[in-house]
């Protein structure tokens, strides 16, 4: 009744492209865009930020980079956690050997190099497909872990292995308080989601698409599967490597290769199986599942005053995460983000349904 | 219309989150009493381990609340599990920080880079004992830091002398087995130093989390066959490295680990076979007889109200070790009530009473301890205290010391800490304090 497209006719292109054709959905989005820039930062706690929405917000940016790979091209890839290490030390390594440097311009740096290593991986997608791609990007992963755990030039010679970032400052204002970083990484995160979003349904985007659904067929109607593949694996590489440099910067602040390990490339990978592959929208409820959901059941006795020994909560905690994996995957193996679009689909029937 | 809208995705998570963290700001703090999270790990690959810490850390809380507090203030603590992983270690933080924690002690060397930063910030004092960052010696940078009882720079400091006391080391291999994380890489620096000192030849033989696979590792000491390993693990890791070094027949007796990988769940799943096994202990073993054992089993095990799940693990080397980091806590607080008056202390004057720590034999004596910790004192320039430890050596049924007392030669480790600590101030743009005007 309320979400109901009638009445609102298009009449130029430009208005039948736009990013969100239905008058309810642009209101929505924009209302929650000034909620998120402009009411949140001043109602948000402290845990929050910190604990629960930058995460959060960071590991949606890097499901974003892999969905573009996994769901859009079709192209498994098990060295995501890689390429945010490549992205996180390089920024380490230019926030230290090029001081006053600009925030921004080393983030952006930051993907350039993941870019540059994701293509290179990227390589032998040409000739390997499924498994067997996935295993090669496995072998990014472990390079990569391998690289940054021995070669003591990346790490500045630090004793330890553990390398921490400098100050985060951005035209001479610190960025130290929980919604600052909140601001800062919405901020990387609304671009990159608005670029991805037009990318992929873009001429580039179609190409990835083709090449996932029949790549014999997508080169038949003059789509070059190299230039499709390798831009893939670039544009993904590079999201990816900013959202590590964030990680590393804005999250962790001092972090060791462990952080990157090949964990983090299955948690990335799930998220966007669970969230739904080929969607940028499933990335962030995909990210919101696998961050936000094991925090809340860990939390959920405590809330519900249960006296539960530590112990016990952590394994409830595993068994229910788990056991809801199963369920949304059983209930609809498209992803959380195909279950949100059947949602609208009956909204916009409703209250009538045929 | 289909389309997918990544914005309002977003949408739902926030609004989830929103509610989650209204629910964390509505559980207040009781003004009444001092806070202290409890950082543990009770499952995954280190829980054999993290389990013990954690029961003689608790137990010691309820202990001093069975008391009546500190100078009649009560200790609230709560526990947050991090599963020895920095990210949840750092969420843990997080969540119990709105409750005005005083003093945080995360029982992982990661967790405790990570923190470092934070806890200036937030005006919390972490306390590493026996852990943590070996520069964090150096007060007048690390102002917040106390690596108190021993750094690894420390034990490695000490194993050395120890090894070195069998015979001269020029010529000899030491290989270390480590843990491939900020812990196990902590005191390679020093060894480095050491070996350059002595002339001994160091071979470093990483293995990676969790560490139940070794066969490659102790392969490479089958055919090199160093003169002494030292073993730097946690959790699985220690005693998969008993059975490994078992399996290629290394001699225990040449095995040292540092204190955290010479306790009762390292050497116990490979029973008799690891008779031998030496570590160097931080000040104390598994002592079971002391005032403060006794009280424990008749205050809160005779009454049911124990953490541990069987009394017999009050006073296993890990249990103690527990039990003294929430001494050290409480000996803190109670140094900065002295200062600021007996009433709930804040983080700023527990930071003053953990600078200014100072526990003689008999103090610690009358604290029911015996001599499970050296006398110690702390200052700006040192926020170790102390840097003493023995051998202690596993017959089969049970640890006993073995050495006379070592102590970490400050010629050595002093000017290593400077460097390390200075290169960190540099990094992170701090001004060092002035340790001759700190009182």
């Amino acid at each position: 009744m309320i979400y109901r497209e009638t009445g609102q006719f298009k009449t130029t292109y430009a208005s039948d492209q736009q990013l969100f054709p239905i008058l309810q959905d642009r209101i929505f989005v924009v209302g929650f865009l000034v909620f998120a820039f402009g009411v949140m930062p001043f109602i948000g706690s402290e845990y929050l930020f910190r604990a629960i929405l930058v995460p959060f917000l960071i590991l949606s940016l890097a499901a974003i980079g892999l969905n573009i790979l996994v769901g859009y091209c079709g192209q498994v890839s098990l060295g995501t956690g890689a390429f945010m290490a490549i992205g996180a030390y390089s920024a380490y390594n230019l926030a230290v050997r090029i001081p006053d440097l600009n925030l921004i311009v080393i983030f952006l740096l930051a993907g350039m190099f993941s870019t540059i290593v994701g293509a290179l991986f990227g390589i032998p997608s040409l000739r390997i497909k499924g498994f067997y791609l996935a295993v090669a990007t496995l072998a990014a992963q472990f390079f990569v872990d391998w690289l940054f755990a021995r070669v003591k030039w990346f790490t500045n010679d630090s004793s330890s292995g553990n390398v921490s970032a400098p100050p985060l400052e951005l035209f001479g204002y610190g960025i130290d308080s929980p919604a600052q970083r909140y601001l800062f990484v919405l901020a990387f995160v609304c671009v990159f989601a608005l670029v991805a979003r037009n990318l992929v349904r873009g001429a580039i985007g179609r190409s990835w698409m083709a090449t996932r659904d029949m790549d014999v067929a997508a080169e038949v109607i003059g789509i070059r599967p190299m230039m499709a593949k390798l831009s893939a694996f670039a544009v993904s590489s590079f999201i990816v490597g900013v959202a590590g440099a964030l990680w590393a910067f804005v999250y962790l602040g001092s972090w060791e290769p462990l952080a990157f390990d090949v964990n983090r490339s299955f948690q990335l990978l799930f998220m966007v199986i669970i969230g739904g592959l080929g969607s940028i929208l499933g990335s962030f409820l995909g990210a919101a599942f696998i961050v936000i959901l094991p925090l809340m059941l860990n939390q959920l006795p405590g809330w519900l005053g249960i006296p539960l020994s530590t112990a016990m909560i952590s394994h409830i905690e595993f068994m229910v995460f788990g056991a809801l994996i199963v369920f949304f995957l059983i209930v609809e193996p498209r992803g959380l983000a195909r279950l949100w679009a059947v949602g609208k689909e009956k909204l916009r029937l409703w209250p009538f349904p045929h | 219309m289909k389309s997918t809208m990544g914005i309002k995705g977003a949408a739902i998570a926030l609004a989830v989150a929103g509610a989650l963290g209204a629910v964390q700001e509505a559980a207040a703090q009781s003004a009444s009493e001092i806070f202290v999270p409890v950082l543990v790990y009770r499952t995954g690959a280190y829980a054999p381990n993290g389990i013990p810490w954690a029961d003689g850390y608790v137990d010691y809380l309820k202990l001093v609340n069975a008391k009546g507090g500190v100078n009649g203030v009560k200790i609230a603590f709560e526990e947050c599990e991090t599963g020895y992983a920095t990210d949840r270690g750092v969420e843990c933080y997080e969540r119990l920080k709105s409750k005005k924690p005083v003093a945080v002690n995360p029982l992982s060397t990661g967790i405790t880079y990570a923190l470092t930063d934070k806890v200036a910030a937030d005006k919390i004092v972490l306390l590493t004992t026996g852990y943590g960052r070996a520069d964090s010696v150096d007060g007048s940078v690390f102002a917040w830091n106390f690596p108190l009882l021993g750094t690894y720079w420390s034990a490695a400091d000490m194993l050395v002398q120890h090894v070195k006391k069998k015979g001269a080391l020029k010529g000899k291999k030491i290989a270390l087995v480590y843990h491939d994380s900020p812990y196990g890489k902590e005191p390679i620096k020093l060894l480095e130093e050491r070996a350059k000192l002595e002339g001994f030849q160091l071979t470093l033989l990483p293995v990676t989390h969790p560490g139940v696979e070794q066969k490659a590792t102790w392969l490479q000491i089958r055919q090199q066959r160093p003169d002494y390993v030292f073993l730097w693990g946690w959790g699985v890791m220690n005693s998969t490295s008993i059975k490994e070094a078992i399996a290629v027949s290394y001699p225990r007796l040449q095995m040292f680990g540092v204190w955290w990988s010479s306790a009762e769940p390292d050497v116990e799943p490979a029973e008799m076979a690891s008779k031998g096994y030496n570590g160097i202990a931080l000040g104390h073993s598994d002592e079971r007889d002391f005032p403060v054992h006794k009280e424990m089993l008749g205050t809160l095990y005779e009454k049911g109200q124990g953490t541990a799940k069987d009394k017999k693990d009050v006073g296993s080397v890990l249990y103690n070790r527990g039990m003294i980091s929430a001494m050290l806590t409480v000996e803190a607080i109670k140094q900065a009530q002295s200062k600021y008056g007996k009433r709930v202390v804040t983080g700023e004057e527990v930071r003053w009473g953990a600078e200014n720590l100072s526990l003689d034999a008999a103090k610690i004596k009358a604290l029911g301890f015996g001599d499970m910790v050296q006398p110690l004192k702390t200052s700006c320039d040192d926020h170790e205290g102390v840097r003493r430890g023995r051998i202690h050596t596993w017959d089969g049924k049970d640890w006993s010391y073995t050495s006379d007392w070592y102590e970490a030669d400050m010629k050595i480790l002093g000017p290593m800490i400077k460097t390390s600590a200075k290169a960190y101030a540099t990094e992170k743009k701090i001004t060092q304090r002035d340790c001759s005007k700190e009182k």
